[in-house]
């Protein structure tokens, strides 16, 4: 059988252009958006025990039901909560370390990295990072693989598994529709602490070290988000390891899109290369049977 | 009124002779009325209630799955596990019309069968798993995030679907008697090999590339950069055991079909095979040293996990590996046959490792399997049996058909 060479090129240009886009987008370097917004938590100030005025008002923003307990309840803290379909953020309890009788509060909701696992995991690119710093989803595209999930570092986004015909993917919008009406996002509105700044990001990151400067004692000297895969719209304060406040440690500063690009950029390589191969291995092999057959015939010699 | 009837009963032979194998539809019940059809009956009469609580109540009414362990059995056994096993059509039909090893033809077409309808049950098995099945043309047709590794395979396990289709095809249209269609099939074979190569080395190797994006969940003894290369090669060792095995269990039940000089021939194929077989799982179990130094991981190995590590790496790997190579020295297929058993559960366990049991192995929220996820991945297993017997019994895949027997072979 004789492969037709114009199909077979055809094929080829066809494969390798599927390839290229693949390594084209994943291969750029993006600094992150220069005016993006960000969100600066100090932990030492948060007031976590019948307070949760942040996971109220996030509630009422996104329309989510709202607690069964009341915020006075306590015992919500006796056990780590993550976030789901219907928290987006939530606060828990830490022992402090230094002492005892001031437990650290840590609020928790989606980080707005700047380069989103969520978004490079996403075969539909129902993910997008916003020039304003938001990671946003759209619940139009997504098919409900829930790759995102799996990719998250800080296992954030959430699905609704008992929703059978309409389920999304949920994580906190960094009230994105707020913040492109000129509003604040609804956590950092309602915190009656002011633990929760809001503000371009690379005006937070001064103000952080400002606070460390001026504090030595009252803060560690990291600034978690800042660095962490990539960097993190999201940058907490806080006056212990952050280990040891439920932050998961050694991420590492490489964006989590780098660790698929390698692969990512050998497909193309092997959409070139194998069909040339195999086509070679094919020839190589059709000739080997020639030669045999030729010399078998030849040793027969007139019989036939 | 007699035209009509010409028709009805040339239907009504078209449907006893093709689908009930010449019985009348009371002869064929009777005659199906058999042990494994009963088991097959009882796992479908539970399987179908718990499809519609998956699709009516959503997928947590059905699964263990949580917030913190999105992926389980449908993913890790269903899918990954599904996909390598199914590599055997793209195996040999490498070998055989790529690399000129004819003694392998008559497995060809069963081994592209399986992998057919291995690919066919995946897809399946995915509609279960995606919150929103319907979607799945997607990533086609909708929104493309090249970026993503689930971007490439889903393309390329749709392409390979339909390539696989286009392999398999000869035999459905000799069956159904149209010539022109099998002339043509028959032309593509060489660029479907060829394209179905290239399509198996990418998803195969994407399947495991997946869970690079996941580094701080799977355990540093499976999570390395090699996770691709492991998955592909793994994919080869599962396509040679599981058509070892396919061919093992098809000589005794479709034993009638297969003429005595295929029958005669057979374990010699499958010495051939276990001697592919004991190669490339020597070379796997090199390259998962390989991995451990590239991570210095040393350390890690006598922990808990690290000892689950070294049963799998000596005792899924290493020791069918030895079978097999024991075995062919011997020349004796039965052992190869149980090397290739053995080496089929030695790569379910790795891909049960990578997705569940060292993923999240950090978290205190793990995941086992509910009673109904086992209930649909079995039910999926028995209907993708079901339909092998429906085709092989009907089509030519384990003999070759009389009226084109002389065009086998090239």
């Amino acid at each position: 059988m004789k492969i037709e060479r114009r199909k077979f090129l055809k094929l080829a240009t066809a494969s390798a252009c599927l390839g290229s886009a693949s390594i084209a987008k994943s291969q750029e370097s993006f600094p992150g958006w220069p005016n993006r917004y960000g969100m600066l938590m100090d932990t030492t100030l948060c007031i976590g025990a019948n307070c949760r005025k942040c996971e109220e008002a996030c509630k009422k923003v996104n329309n989510l039901p709202p607690h069964d307990t009341p915020l006075s309840d306590n015992t919500v803290f006796d056990q780590q909560r993550r976030t789901d379909p219907e928290n987006y953020t939530v606060v828990n309890r830490f022992p402090n370390p230094e002492d005892p009788e001031k437990p650290i509060y840590v609020k928790r909701q989606c980080m707005h990295c700047n380069e989103p696992a969520c978004a490079s995991a996403c075969l539909v690119k129902a993910f997008t990072k916003t020039p304003e710093g938001a990671v946003i989803y759209n619940k139009d595209i997504c098919i409900g693989c829930r790759y995102c999930m799996i990719a998250c570092p800080f296992n954030i986004p959430a699905y609704d598994y008992f929703n059978p015909l309409t389920p999304q993917v949920r994580k906190c919008t960094l009230c994105y529709d707020r913040i492109t009406d000129g509003k604040i996002p609804a956590c950092a509105e309602i915190c009656p602490n002011e633990a929760i700044t809001f503000g371009k990001r690379n005006d937070l990151i001064p103000l952080a070290y400002e606070k460390i400067r001026k504090h030595p004692g009252r803060y560690s000297s990291h600034i978690y988000g800042e660095n962490e895969v990539g960097g993190t719209s999201w940058l907490y304060l806080a006056g212990t390891d952050f280990e040891k406040i439920g932050f998961p440690a050694h991420l590492g500063t490489a964006p989590y899109p780098s660790f698929t690009r390698e692969f990512l950029s050998s497909v193309p390589l092997v959409l070139t290369i194998w069909p040339v191969m195999l086509i070679g291995f094919y020839k190589f092999s059709q000739h080997r049977q020639k030669v045999e057959k030729d010399s078998r015939d030849s040793e027969i010699g007139g019989n036939e | 009124m007699a035209h009509v009837s010409t028709r009805a009963l040339r239907a009504r032979n078209w449907l006893s002779d093709k689908i009930l194998m010449g019985n009348s539809l009371s002869e064929y019940v009777r005659n199906h009325i058999t042990p494994f059809n009963i088991i097959a009956a009882i796992i479908l009469l539970v399987g179908l209630p718990v499809t519609w609580i998956r699709f009516t109540q959503g997928l947590g009414a059905a699964t263990n799955l949580s917030q913190t362990n999105p992926w389980g059995l449908w993913i890790g056994v269903d899918v990954l596990c599904g996909v390598a096993l199914a590599a055997g059509g793209f195996v040999i039909g490498t070998a055989v019309h790529l690399l000129g090893m004819k003694k392998y033809y008559p497995i060809v077409r069963p081994a592209v069968l399986t992998g057919f309808l291995g690919y066919f049950f995946v897809v399946i098995a995915l509609l279960y798993d995606l919150g929103r099945p319907w979607r799945l043309p997607y990533p086609m047709f909708v929104s493309y995030g090249v970026t993503s590794v689930m971007f490439l395979v889903a393309w390329h396990v749709g392409l390979y679907l339909s390539v696989q289709f286009v392999e398999y095809s000869p035999a459905l249209f000799e069956w159904l008697g149209l010539k022109t269609f099998r002339k043509w099939a028959m032309r593509l074979t060489i660029i479907a090999t060829i394209f179905g190569a290239i399509l198996s080395t990418l998803h195969q190797s994407a399947l495991g590339a997946i869970f690079l994006l996941a580094p701080g969940k799977l355990h540093p003894l499976w999570y390395t950069s090699f996770i691709p290369v492991f998955f592909f090669i793994s994919a080869i060792i599962a396509g040679l055991s599981m058509v070892i095995f396919e061919s093992m269990l098809s000589h005794r039940i479709f034993s009638h079909q297969i003429n005595s000089r295929d029958h005669k021939n057979s374990g010699n194929l499958t010495l051939g095979l276990g001697k592919a077989a004991a190669a490339v799982l020597f070379t796997y179990f090199c390259l998962k040293w390989i991995g451990v130094a590239h991570g210095h991981h040393w350390a890690l190995l006598n922990t808990s996990l690290g000892h689950w590590f070294l049963l799998e790496v000596f005792g899924f790997i290493l020791a069918p590996c030895a079978l097999f190579f024991w075995a062919t020295r011997r020349h004796n297929a039965s052992i190869v046959q149980v090397a290739a058993i053995w080496t089929v559960l030695g790569i379910i366990l790795n891909r049960v490792n990578v997705s569940i049991i060292a993923f999240n192995w950090n978290q205190p929220d793990r995941y086992t399997p509910s009673w109904m996820e086992f209930a649909v991945t079995i039910t999926i297993i028995t209907v993708g049996l079901l339909t092998f017997r429906f085709i092989v019994n009907r089509m030519p895949i384990l003999y070759r058909h009389p009226e084109f027997a002389d065009e086998h072979g090239h």
